[in-house]
């Protein structure tokens, strides 16, 4: 059975902020009012997976900072993965496997993905308590 | 059926994964209850009883990886099935959670359909191992199911030093033939569970019981302290609750019985005898035969209990026994010294 949500790296630049087929999965098994209530959560949750990633970084001679790093950027990668967000997931899975970055460039734009997406979720979530 | 209703521990740090698993489970039909971390995880297992663990590997304070290791090392949790989900990268990390003793490897996200085949397969494993755990238990004591537990089960004996006691109902056989045969059925049974609580109050295993004579060992599958103080303290134990039974079956109007017990202490050979279909749990050599003649014996010495030289010297004096001397007793080349209490 194939994994939900993995693509092949070169294919980032046509994937979709979200997966449409993916999110409607979610709706089906575990209810779009409940899906809504994840997205909240999701919102509230992510914003401190990116604290987490800042802080490493600003802290980077830090013992353990590379695992932090790692971890959040795992957890985060995860979550993109549940709700479809396949774009976000790819950058997240791209800083967990190569570590701490240079600089915070990787970060600005995994934010700037991150409200992307965030909003793109949001609104698919309002469509489905609308509809 | 097996899979319905059952109760399931998820341990995930992330909320949105923890939140989204209990969801997935509650929907089919599962209670749920959830930890952030490892060691919250086996704090609750260790308060509360689940039927699976859905667990995560990247996690504060304790991982999965951790939580595995500590699972496998507790006999009460080793048998918990567990099934980690993650979304970790590379096939060593899930061949790693596979060979500390998970069950199954989900990735994130998980698939729901994928998610209740495999809790379905692993609660029926799960019942199918309990059912066989609660047989072990039935005909095996919890020290011999507890060393099956914990080293698996090999036909072949080792070499210790224990305390063997035999016991038996005089003139059982007499009393069989006077009363009913549900009556001589339920003095059995009344008469076992007492010997046993006695037997088992002092650290003391029954291995075998047949007809009305029951074989004790102490210090053997599982090592006792003061193996032969244990004994005679078994031994005046199951003398005091005959006495207790006979008051009883005096209000019923039934003849008291009285019991012989015989207790040698040294060397045994120990094990699992029998084919690898059936097989048994024993103790034997000299000194259980030794135990065995000695209980013979208390009927004609009019004495209750009868100990070896071995077992009263290791004594040392902490309970009063009589000398009576070194006696010939039957299929014995050389005379043995005997004490007698009770």
């Amino acid at each position: 059975m194939p994994v939900r949500g993995h693509r092949p790296e070169h294919a980032l630049p046509e994937m979709p902020t979200i997966d449409a087929a993916v999110f409607a999965d979610l709706e089906a098994t575990a209810g779009a009012g409940f899906v809504a209530e994840l997205v909240q959560t999701f919102g509230e949750e992510a914003p401190k997976l990116l604290g987490e990633l800042r802080g490493a970084l600003d802290q980077r001679e830090a013992p353990g900072a590379a695992e932090r790093f790692r971890r959040a950027a795992h957890s985060l990668k995860s979550n993109s993965n549940t709700f479809g967000a396949l774009r976000l997931a790819e950058l997240a899975r791209t800083l967990e496997l190569a570590g701490l970055p240079a600089d915070a460039r990787p970060l600005d734009a995994l934010e700037a993905e991150f409200a992307r997406t965030l909003a793109a979720l949001r609104e698919r979530a309002a469509g489905a308590r609308d509809g | 059926m097996a899979e319905h209703g059952a109760r399931l521990l998820v341990a995930d740090d992330n909320k949105v994964n923890r939140l989204l698993l209990g969801r997935t489970l509650e929907l089919q039909g599962h209670q749920v209850a959830s930890a952030d971390n490892g060691r919250q995880a086996l704090e609750m297992l260790a308060r509360e009883r689940f039927d699976l663990l859905l667990l995560d590997l990247e996690m504060p304070e304790l991982d999965g990886f951790a939580l595995l290791e500590r699972l496998a090392a507790d006999p009460e949790l080793r048998d918990l099935p567990v099934i980690v989900t993650s979304s970790v990268e590379g096939v060593a990390q899930v061949a790693r959670c596979i060979e500390l003793g998970a069950d199954d490897f989900l990735h994130k996200p998980v698939n729901p359909v994928l998610l209740k085949a495999r809790i379905g397969a692993s609660l029926e494993k799960k019942r199918l191992r309990d059912q066989l755990k609660a047989m072990v238990r039935r005909f095996a004591t919890p020290q011999v199911a507890q060393d099956l537990a914990a080293s698996g089960f090999a036909l072949g004996g080792r070499k210790l030093v224990a305390s063997v006691l035999f016991s038996d109902i005089r003139g059982f056989t007499a009393l069989a033939e006077q009363q009913p045969p549900e009556d001589t059925i339920e003095l059995l049974n009344t008469y076992y569970t007492l010997m046993f609580d006695a037997i088992g109050g002092q650290g003391g295993v029954v291995n075998q019981i047949i007809g009305d004579g029951l074989m004790a060992v102490f210090g053997a599958p599982l090592p006792l302290a003061d193996a032969p103080l244990a004994a005679v303290r078994a031994a005046l134990d199951m003398q005091e609750m005959v006495r207790l039974f006979n008051a009883e079956r005096a209000a019923a109007g039934q003849a008291p019985i009285a019991i012989g017990v015989g207790i040698g202490t040294g060397e045994v050979i120990a094990g699992y005898t029998g084919t690898r279909e059936r097989a048994t749990y024993t103790c034997v050599g000299d000194t259980v035969n030794l135990a065995a003649r000695l209980e013979a014996h208390t009927k004609a010495a009019a004495r209750g209990v009868l100990i070896d030289g071995a077992t009263h010297t290791a004594l040392n004096g902490r309970i009063a026994c009589d000398a009576l001397g070194a006696l010939q007793l039957k299929g014995k080349a050389a005379a043995v010294e005997v004490f007698a209490l009770g």
